[in-house]
């Protein structure tokens, strides 16, 4: 029988593993009753936090156990983000503190870049020695010759350092690898982005729709725990996915779309909204501009234009527009979240803008909604200079639409032969792994091989490290202070993070780092206070809280304003774009020289032989960022290849078989991937999560298991509006046995 | 009294916290844990289902464990929680044999452990470990001869099911389907 039926056991412990441990069993008398040691500690003192495993940033609580060790971590029952319940990797955000293998004290390269010979210095010796390269580097090419590269809370901190000493060069990779293109397009279009938690108000939705969104397997807290509210008031979720993802499992509607179609199945859906008079007339004649202009685009895009394309039945494109249209304007079109993928995606995302705007849902109940957002007085410090070039002077007239700094791009000026404008010397990467992050690592390991100087600033020994001349060892986030979260959502609201304990070895927090460093560039200014925790007192008191408070609430919300979570009916709204309007048609695009509508434009499809390699999440790890907690590697601790039992057949492939994968280029993945065959993935495509692999051997739990998607993505598709990289255009095929690699094991 | 837990497998996505919640909460070793996701999958592309649920020990009426147990240590708590008091578990491994559902494990210190319903929890008025965390608050806890609490009134509004009824184990752990 061939195996249709898919049996998954996931987590450690199981009857294998019972079988295998006869040996082991004997009456070993036991020491003390667990229940009695758990119930006495219930009391115990907890401490704030907001989480740092993902930028969704919950707040919960630390607790530690009699000896006064860090034991759990829960949601604040006061948190919008969370409200008291913690995902799975926050839960275990315990073992980033708990892991053996961090980082412990500076260190500085004594070999050449990427031999990973260091010596460990002390933290004076290790700012002296970056305070001299940046400095010299200023003087020869001037300071915004100096990039940032930041993801995290520590970012503000280095913001600060780098603006202070002339660079406006800072990136953050979430811009062009992941968010960026739907930022872009609802700014274009609606004159906001959607924030970060997302405006999307799942909770109250009557329709959610899905494209390529694995929500359940991206385990953004709100919105999985707003997806089962609205599961359980019997709201209709639609799916676009070649994968049968999770979400898809929960959905009344899985659209199993050939991969890289998607803008064809959004413009035929846009089509039938407005040919059957579906959309909402009365908001698209009151707030939208260039409804006439769509209206002629799409006149040929029936759903029987797009099956041929998509692969998906027109009887299915027109049912699913219809349960839109009855369920707006409580309807949501999620815009996604990691959406870099095939290089058009500011355009896929434009349109998905543009059937929210044809629904009425932006600044609706079930919708999206108004966010609001505390505000945190800034300390009074000298302004900043305005650095003399900025990142888009170096290659002048590319990515017009980008809001954000474009990392590829700065990486792209450390490469002398692309003839940047004026030459990228020195990198500092503070919480992000570029090796992993950034598609194409040849182009980023000669990037890095120009360098001046390159520190990287991490809690763990990830592979940037190993390039690095200057490692700086941050501590977690459960030992230090952090600025105060104040993101966007439904009511303004803050939370604290302090320190549950000291940090271990000779790590610390990101403020202290940014100060010290500043103090040796001559810039302590911007720093005016000693410890963070004063310029959090002085903050809070300013609005009328304090430390002390904070640190018995943990969150502090405040009611909004106006009641104006939604638009008032006639509300007069104003949309912050050029036009005041909602911008269907984008006279700013077309300016620019780009689409003005979005339009399908097929992509390469895969060779005889390749499969497309798609990439996404697990619900226990954040990326590589999770990879070696010990918590969460006991829930996963390898990525397999996901392929069609059909494709499985061709190749003699069997489940449980560890196989390379190799890319259109050659590229061999450096470690073996185990195979898991199953119905849930398309026969044209092959799915993993992304995050293993690792090739860093300091870390001991994850280095070598599963395989890096990231090394098999030397395709970059560039969306030229605004930079971002697209990296679906890659294809594998299976090299069963690998002599080469084998050997060299 | 009697306890009973109901997980929705209409919500549950299988992210595991409700497995990582239980083992920091319980202090289980890393390897081990007292619940576990399952995933079953049927049919052929793209005509496909899946059901996922969060497993772990029954609280079975009839337990084989209890029967089974030499010592005693293996018994019916308040509300009828099946419980192992590890000073009298000779670790000798029967339960684990007994049990249709494979939810024990020989914990490193010697004895036998299992889910407890978080009766640590429990008895001060909390909600078990792994029903406070899951974030699709999918696992509904409560006493099934209270007709107000939560787990009998999603019992009776849901279609539900148990795992190998024909055991005859009696079990306590309910899928709402
Ligand atoms: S969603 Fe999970 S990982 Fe992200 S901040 Fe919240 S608890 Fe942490
Ligand atoms: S925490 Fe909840 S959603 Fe996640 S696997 Fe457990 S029961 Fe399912
Ligand atoms: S009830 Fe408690 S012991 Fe049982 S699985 Fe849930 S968290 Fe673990």
């Amino acid at each position: 029988m061939t195996n249709r039926r898919d049996f998954i056991r996931i987590s450690a412990y199981g009857a294998g593993a019972l079988a295998m441990s006869g040996g082991f069993f004997q009456a070993v008398k036991a020491f003390s009753s667990p229940e009695k040691a758990v119930a006495l500690s219930v009391d115990l003192t907890r401490t704030a936090t907001y989480c740092e495993v993902c930028f969704w940033k919950c707040a919960g609580w630390v607790y530690k156990n009699e000896e006064g060790k860090i034991w759990k971590i829960v949601g604040n029952d006061e948190d919008q983000h969370c409200n008291g319940r913690f995902c799975p990797r926050g839960t275990g955000g315990i073992g980033n503190y708990y892991d053996e293998d961090r980082l412990k004290t500076p260190l500085i390269r004594v070999e050449d870049r990427g031999k990973q010979v260091f010596r460990e210095a002390s933290w004076d010796e290790a700012f002296n020695y970056i305070a001299s390269r940046m400095n010299t580097i200023k003087e020869k090419y001037g300071a915004e010759s100096i990039a940032l590269f930041t993801h995290g809370s520590g970012s503000s901190y280095y913001t600060t350092l780098m603006k202070a000493f002339g660079s406006g060069n800072i990136a953050e990779p979430s811009y062009a690898q992941c968010r960026g293109p739907r930022d872009d397009a609802f700014l274009w279009t609606f004159g906001e982005e959607v924030y970060s938690p997302e405006i999307t108000d799942i909770r109250d939705t009557r329709c959610l729709v899905l494209i390529g969104s694995h929500i359940g397997e991206n385990m953004h807290n709100g919105q999985i725990q707003e997806m089962s509210d609205a599961i359980d008031k019997g709201a209709t979720i639609i799916t676009v996915d070649p994968r049968y993802s999770t979400a898809a499992g929960k959905s009344k509607y899985w659209l199993p779309i050939k991969p890289s179609t998607d803008i064809a199945l959004l413009l035929s859906w846009i089509h039938e909204l407005i040919y059957n008079e579906y959309y909402d007339i009365k908001y698209v004649e009151k707030y939208c501009l260039g409804f006439e202009k769509l209206k002629e685009h799409v006149k040929d895009y029936t759903p029987e234009w797009a099956y041929g394309i998509t692969t998906l039945a027109p009887d299915l494109i027109r049912k699913t527009a219809r349960e839109m249209a009855d369920a707006a304007p409580a309807v949501i079109v999620h815009p996604g979240r990691h959406v870099t993928w095939y290089g058009d995606d500011t355009q896929r995302t434009r349109a998905i803008a543009i059937l929210n705007a044809l629904l009425g849902s932006w600044g609706r109940r079930g919708g999206f909604y108004r966010p609001a957002k505390a505000t945190v007085p800034g300390y009074p410090a000298p302004e900043f200079t305005e650095p003399a070039r900025l990142w888009g002077d170096l290659f002048p007239g590319l990515y017009g639409v980008a809001t954000g700094v474009v990392s590829n791009a700065l990486i792209d000026a450390s490469i002398p032969e692309n003839n940047p404008a004026y030459p990228v010397k020195g990198w500092i990467v503070n919480g992000t792994n570029l090796i992993n992050s950034i598609p194409n690592q040849p182009n980023t390991l000669k990037a890095i091989q120009n360098l001046d100087l390159l520190v990287a600033i991490d809690t763990m020994p990830v592979e940037i490290t190993g390039w690095a001349d200057v490692v700086l060892p941050e501590c977690t986030y459960l030992e230090r202070y952090d600025a105060l979260r104040a993101s966007p959502h439904r009511k303004p609201a803050l939370a604290l993070r302090m320190p549950a304990t000291e940090p271990l070895y000779n790590s610390k927090p990101g403020y202290w780092i940014a100060r010290e460093l500043a103090g040796k560039l001559g810039l302590d200014s911007y720093f005016p206070f000693t410890k963070q925790e004063e310029l959090l007192d002085w903050q809070l008191k300013q609005i009328g809280s304090s430390l002390d408070e904070m640190k018995k609430t943990g969150v502090k919300t405040f009611e909004r304003e106006a009641d104006d979570l939604y638009f008032a009916p006639e509300e007069n709204v104003v949309f912050p774009t050029d036009s005041g309007k909602i911008e269907l048609y984008s006279a700013a695009f077309e300016g620019l020289g780009f689409d003005p509508l979005p339009r399908y434009v097929p992509h390469e499809e895969p060779p005889e032989g390749f499969y497309r390699l798609i990439y996404g999440r697990a619900p226990m790890h954040t990326f590589g960022r999770t990879a070696n907690n010990p918590n969460l590697t006991d829930l996963m601790d390898e990525n397999t290849v996901w392929i069609n039992p059909k494709v499985a057949k061709i190749w003699g492939l069997v489940n449980d078989q560890y196989i390379w994968l190799q890319n259109q280029d050659g590229v061999i993945s450096e470690f073996p991937i185990r195979v898991r065959i199953t119905e849930r993935i398309r026969w044209d495509a092959v799915y993993m999560v992304h995050g293993f692999g690792h090739a860093q051997k300091q870390m001991q739990r994850c280095y070598g298991r599963g395989a890096s998607d990231t090394q098999l993505m030397t395709k970059v598709l560039v969306d030229p509006l605004m930079g971002g990289t697209g990296m679906r255009g890659n294809f594998v095929t299976f090299v069963i046995e690998n002599t080469e690699k084998e050997a060299s094991s | 009294m009697r306890y009973a837990m109901a997980v929705d497998t209409r919500k549950c996505v299988g992210c595991s916290d409700c497995v990582v919640a239980c083992q920091t909460e319980n202090n289980v070793p890393i390897g081990y844990c007292r619940d576990w996701v399952v995933e079953v999958m049927d049919g052929t592309y793209p005509q496909l289902e899946i059901e996922i649920r969060s497993e772990r020990c029954n609280h079975c009426e009839n337990a084989p464990c209890v029967r089974c147990c030499p010592t005693g240590a293996s018994h019916f708590a308040a509300g009828g929680i099946v419980l192992v008091k590890p000073v009298e578990c000779i670790g000798c491994g029967a339960c684990i044999a007994s049990c249709p559902y494979d939810a024990r494990y020989p914990h490193p210190k010697g004895y036998v452990d299992k889910c407890t319903f978080c009766f640590h929890r429990i008895k001060n008025g909390l909600k078990p470990a792994c029903a406070a965390v899951c974030p699709t608050k999918c696992i509904y806890f409560g006493d099934l001869d209270d007709p107000n609490s939560e787990v009998s009134a999603v019992l009776k509004m849901r279609k539900s099911k148990t795992l190998i009824p024909e055991a005859g184990t009696m079990p306590q752990l309910y899928f709402l389907i």
